[in-house]
């Protein structure tokens, strides 16, 4: 699958900005970005790339669990999450890293998560509305378009104020697609007219499932038949993921209704470290896009612009100490406590589970220090 | 309203709901048909109309949606409550509720609540078609981090409906439909029991009968039986399906040394099986016989002309209580 004449795009895999009437509309958002915003784009991308890669090299020296990577689908992910505002609320599905990044999101907390520390780990509210991953796929569709209802029912959206109106996106795959609960949370979001845009990253592959298994027309005209607006971007061109997802999810919080965006881009790594790709899809597909890899563009870009070699080394070495950081920080991390097993299952005492926790706290206590019962 | 009233459980739980919504603006009502229509039983009545569209949704068909939505919700700051329509029609939300709604406050470390009730009509008794008489409290229970309660009479129905929407944590609220109609006496003054309490709600010495939801009424028919042969039967009404508050049960089972044990859901893996197990743990010297239970059939509901044959009734009740009092 690749780009058609559908395909909006603003930054030609050649690195320069497209001008045609199709792109019209968009070119004025990018026009306000300040080479400070644009130099941001490519360092959150770079600097995201860098912790990816280090976390699979944590998880093949057997520090994680499990790893997920977002190589490839950096410019989908930090155009639509410069485009949001701060009380914009998201909900990712679990390979959002630059998003939560961009959101303030301490990344320990996602290795925390995948070290095998914490289910979650992180509180949205004290992350710039950046919530929590959800493993189950789609699930998070229905729980962000609750919540945009939530945001009409209490009137915090469509007033008029795009300063302080609230919008929701939310974020899901191609796989996702096939669920039951994104269909549900399209029929939702579309009878409520929901502050709301769906962000769907079609990286074309679900484990080892091509795209073509999931759907047999483009995804972003699926949404049509619940009524609700789709486009098809250029998911490795960081400009137009921006402008189109501040387009759509502006007309969403001025009361338009819910809004969908498919972001064609490609996963360039494993679907997690437990996969291994190159048993079900082609090494000339992964050179293809790795032409098309998203930084590479964006670098051409700015360097086109006269960016500089200076501030391109800049990122790279704050990269690579981030990602050195990073290191240090996930090898210091300690194991969690036993109590946490029980200790929120539920928000008010249960008397099972309470019971539960002082049992393990004697038997644990019947061990002496060299193991053996007492 | 005040003072005391008799009154359906249908009735009661109406006008529960109703207080909890004046009580509290974040009270939502979602649901099928639950609008204009009251709900297929008639239960959501009138509240539309009185508190509005945006307090009581008519949401679209689809129960994952309607739970996933709720927790979404949820989160916002409202407090849902949620009606699926029949119990057989619960099982399409049943990923929101277990890995969603259940976990979510663990997911969070404790930072994040879930004040969700999800109401399901249940149980046999009212002559339906397939998927509208089941009785899947089991799978609830068994899940961590939900509560699950189900009253057997309109006074409780009117107090544990507001317990519950005052709950911080998820609470499945399993209403026996076949008590939907007979009248009782609501205190509408007096609060009832704690939520997740287990009373005693007819007193004997020789044998304890179990039960909670539509079977309370069973036990306590099989009680007046049981007295007029000359058996002395305690009932209790375990009123809380998780957490099961078991003082009351074994205070009663050292008492009677026996345990009767009955519900409409089948037997294997049950409510049942499972209280079995722990009175044999705590209360085992005390036992003068096998605790045993009384369920519907390991079979798929069958239709409706054989719900009286599938559904225990006071007769099998007393059959197993005579073979306790064989031992």
């Amino acid at each position: 699958m690749s780009y058609t004449e559908a395909t909006l795009q603003l930054l030609s895999p050649a690195g320069s900005i497209v001008e045609s009437d199709t792109t019209a509309e968009y070119l004025p958002y990018i026009d306000k970005l300040s080479d400070e915003e644009l130099r941001e784009f490519h360092r959150v991308m770079v600097v995201t790339r860098e912790f990816d890669l280090e976390a699979t090299n944590l998880q093949r020296q057997g520090q994680m669990g499990l790893w997920v990577p977002s190589i490839g689908q950096e410019a989908a992910q930090v155009g639509s999450a410069f485009a949001t505002r701060k009380q914009d609320h998201i909900f990712p599905s679990y390979r959002e890293h630059a998003v939560a990044m961009i959101r303030g999101v301490d990344m320990l907390d996602i290795l925390r998560m995948l070290r095998g520390l914490t289910h979650g780990g992180w509180e949205h509210a004290k992350h710039n509305n950046f919530h929590i991953y959800t493993l189950v796929l789609g699930s998070q569709t229905l729980h962000a378009t609750g919540y945009a209802m939530g945001l009409n029912l209490d009137g915090s959206t469509a007033t008029g104020n795009p300063e302080t109106d609230e919008a929701v996106i939310v974020y899901f795959g191609d796989g996702a697609t096939s669920q039951g609960d994104v269909s549900e949370a399209l029929v939702f979001a579309a009878s409520y007219q929901t502050p709301e845009l769906f962000f769907l990253q079609n990286n074309q592959w679900a484990i080892s499932v091509p795209v073509s298994t999931q759907s047999r027309t483009p995804l972003y005209l699926r949404p049509s038949g619940f009524g609700i607006p789709g486009i098809q971007i250029d998911g490795n061109d960081v400009l137009i993921s921006y402008a189109t997802t501040r387009k759509y999810l502006d007309e969403a919080r001025a009361g338009g209704g819910p809004r969908f965006i498919e972001a064609l881009t490609y996963r360039m790594g494993a679907h997690t470290s437990s996969d291994d790709p190159t048993k079900y899809r082609p090494d000339s597909e992964v050179e293809h896009w790795r032409e098309l890899d998203p930084i590479a563009r964006f670098e051409t870009y700015l360097r086109g612009r006269g960016e500089g070699d200076d501030f391109f080394q800049d990122v790279a070495t704050e990269a690579a100490d981030y990602a050195s950081d990073i290191r240090l920080r996930t090898l210091a991390l300690g194991p969690p406590s036993t109590s946490m097993i029980f200790d929120t299952v539920y928000s008010e005492p249960h008397a099972l589970v309470g019971q539960q926790k002082e049992w393990l706290a004697n038997y644990e206590a019947s061990f002496d220090e060299n193991g053996a019962a007492e | 309203m005040s003072g005391i009233q008799a009154m359906p459980m249908a009735k009661a739980l109406n006008a529960g709901l109703r207080q909890a919504m004046l009580d509290d603006p974040k009270v939502l009502l979602m649901g099928e048909d639950i609008g204009p229509l009251g709900g297929v039983f008639r239960i959501t009545e009138g509240l539309q109309a009185e508190f509005g569209q945006n307090r009581v949704l008519d949401t679209p068909l689809a129960e994952s949606g309607i739970v996933g939505t709720a927790i979404g919700l949820a989160m916002r700051g409202f407090r849902p409550v949620c009606e699926i329509q029949f119990d057989g029609f619960v099982y399409p939300a049943f990923d929101q509720i277990t890995s969603q709604l259940a976990k979510m406050t663990n997911r969070h470390e404790g930072t994040l609540t879930m004040p969700i009730v999800i109401r399901i009509p249940f149980g046999g008794h009212i002559g339906a078609v397939e998927h509208h008489q089941e009785s899947p409290e089991a799978y609830f229970a068994h899940t961590a981090g939900l509560r699950v309660v189900s009253p057997s009479n309109p006074h409780d129905a009117y107090w544990m409906i507001q317990e519950a929407i005052r709950s911080n944590d998820p609470v499945i609220f399993f209403e026996p439909k076949s008590r939907y109609w007979p009248k009782g006496d609501v205190n509408l003054d007096e609060r009832g029991p704690e939520l997740h309490s287990t009373q005693v709600v007819r007193a004997g010495t020789e044998v304890t009968l179990l039960g909670y939801g539509p079977m309370v009424s069973v036990l306590l028919q099989a009680a007046e039986l049981a007295a007029e042969e000359g058996t002395s039967a305690e009932v209790i009404d375990l009123r809380s399906i998780s957490p099961i508050d078991y003082d009351p049960i074994i205070e009663s089972v050292r008492k009677t040394g026996r345990l009767v044990i009955a519900h409409e859901a089948p037997g294997f893996v049950s409510v049942g099986s499972e209280i079995a197990a722990t009175v044999t743990e705590r209360a085992f010297y005390s036992l003068e016989a096998p605790v045993l239970r009384v369920a519907g059939f390991d079979t798929p509901f069958p239709p409706a002309k054989l719900e009286t044959t599938y559904l225990p009734d006071a007769d099998r009740v007393l059959e197993a209580v005579d073979r306790a009092l064989a031992y």
